[in-house]
């Protein structure tokens, strides 16, 4: 679980993170949701340490981040898996190297012991026969895919994905969806995803927080997000027509 | 940002860099790739331009000695001279800051701004540590031996072009080439080439690990790095030939 307690971050005179507090819990897909410019990069970046806070506290599993000397905090960083937007993958090395690296890094584990776990992962993510495959010889959701068997390799307590359905079909981005969400159960980790896309509210927001100008506006489940009236999450959410008529729809059959 | 800051940022990135590797067989992997890219990789256009500049210097010193009263052995012992003194460490180093250093840069350039180095850093790994430290020990250690290469293609290229010009012959220029020599001179120039190589490695990557935007400005981020460590190595060229010359 990641307890965040009145968070402040801000860029020079610009204050983008207004005391934000909220809970992410273990073994459901958490969403941060809001418009371009709300604060949802800063916040998750934030999460995982690239951008350091100005006041407020992280804690993980009642660990507070900034508390953390060089060990530990290099010690937090392995229970931490990132997909980011762009996949982020070494275009230098195979992917069976890029999902290898971590296990390189942080373990002594012989080759053989490290090929199997990646074989594992890139299984588990339906990506088998690429591993001699460079990223740019693999489509954007084959990126992801590989993206995400990199972010578990390391058995991660607590998984971040920027965006991670961003510029993808909507065919491959439920399944991208669906996979983070099988795997946050499976391994009961602490999944915190930052998205725009609708679809994956609905379908995989066991938790949602709404954020507006840096601070969180609304909190709640992909049932509840139906139901609510707070307005500035229904213009959010409900800003296209097929949204509404979906909305209109479920409250029409509710009723 | 005022040079100042760029000079006070440019030696924290030192102190992130020069710490001990966090995986001692991950740096081996890649010393021994860096040692590829940035040195064999570079040898065939170092030792190309090494010969035929070598030869141009023999050429234009032949020409410009048109008198009997000078011994023609001169041409070889002058060629000698320019090619260890100043050709070989200083004008190979400003070929290597153009070609070594723009890759530099645009490949950190471009870890930077598609999130593979804050990848990195999410991991737990000192990116700087992991991306430069290689490269600045791949450049150190095999640039010396690539500008003795350099050196010893010079030298030939004189040699081949008095032959097939008739300007001076074989012989003279092997006694002009093996007349007065000084080792402190080579180890002047070995020590100015380890600079050099430094700066070739490290100023490209600060320009690559800082950049900000997207790939026009790793593009401008390659310039700047190319200019800026001409620049450099021309003014450490002035003061190293003053502290260990004069």
């Amino acid at each position: 679980m990641i307890e965040v307690k009145n968070l402040h971050k801000g860029f020079g005179n610009v204050e983008v993170l207004k005391g934000i507090s909220a809970t992410f819990d273990a073994g459901k897909t958490n969403l941060i949701i809001g418009q371009s410019g709300s604060g949802k990069t800063v916040f998750l970046k934030s999460l995982i340490g690239l951008h350091k806070p100005e006041s407020g506290e992280i804690l993980f599993d009642g660990r507070s981040n900034t508390k953390f000397d060089e060990d530990e905090k290099r010690l937090w960083r392995q229970e931490i898996g990132m997909v980011f937007q762009g996949s982020a993958l070494f275009d230098s090395q195979t992917v069976e190297d890029n999902v290898m690296f971590p296990l390189k890094m942080f373990t002594k584990q012989s080759y053989k012991v490290m090929l199997e776990r990646v074989n594992f992962c890139l299984k588990r993510v339906d990506l088998v026969d690429s591993n001699k495959k460079l990223p740019a010889e693999l489509s954007g959701g084959m990126q992801k895919r590989v993206a995400i068997a990199r972010a578990i390799v390391m058995n991660p307590k607590y998984l971040f994905c920027d965006e991670p359905n961003s510029g993808l079909d909507p065919q491959t981005a439920i399944l991208i969806d669906n996979l983070i969400s099988q795997i946050t159960e499976e391994y009961n980790i602490t999944t915190v995803i930052n998205t725009h896309d609708m679809n994956s509210v609905m379908e995989i927001g066991q938790k949602i927080i709404f954020l507006k100008n840096g601070k969180k506006a609304w909190e709640g489940t992909n049932e509840e997000i139906f139901k609510t009236d707070n307005e500035v999450v229904v213009d959010f959410v409900y800003s296209s027509n097929l949204f509404k008529k979906v909305r209109q729809a479920y409250l029409n059959e509710i009723k | 940002m005022n040079y100042l800051e760029h000079v006070g940022k440019y030696f924290l990135m030192l102190t992130q860099i020069f710490k001990r590797p966090q995986r001692g067989r991950v740096f081996k992997e890649a010393l021994f790739k860096e040692v590829e890219d940035l040195g064999i990789k570079s040898l065939g256009i170092v030792l190309f331009i090494s010969f035929f500049i070598g030869g141009v210097i023999a050429l234009q010193t032949a020409l410009n000695l048109d008198t009997p009263l000078v011994p023609k052995s001169l041409i070889g012992f002058a060629a000698k001279r320019s090619i260890i003194l100043e050709f070989a460490p200083t004008f190979c180093s400003i070929i290597l800051a153009g070609k070594v250093g723009s890759y530099i840069t645009s490949s950190i350039g471009t870890m930077r701004v598609t999130e593979q180095i804050d990848a990195l850093e999410v991991m737990g790994i000192n990116s700087l540590n992991h991306l430069v430290f290689p490269k600045v020990l791949a450049t150190v250690v095999f640039y010396p031996f690539l500008i003795i290469l350099a050196m010893v293609f010079g030298i030939t290229g004189g040699w081949v072009a008095g032959v097939l010009s008739g300007l001076f012959s074989a012989n003279d220029y092997i006694i002009g080439v093996r007349a007065d020599p000084q080792s402190f001179l080579i180890v002047y120039a070995l020590i100015k080439t380890v600079v050099f190589a430094f700066l070739i490695a490290t100023v490209p990557a600060y320009h690559g690990y800082y950049v900000k935007g997207g790939s026009i400005a790793v593009g401008q981020a390659s310039t700047q790095a190319v200019v800026w460590t001409t620049i450099l190595i021309v003014i450490a060229n002035y003061l190293l030939t003053q502290m260990l010359l004069t």
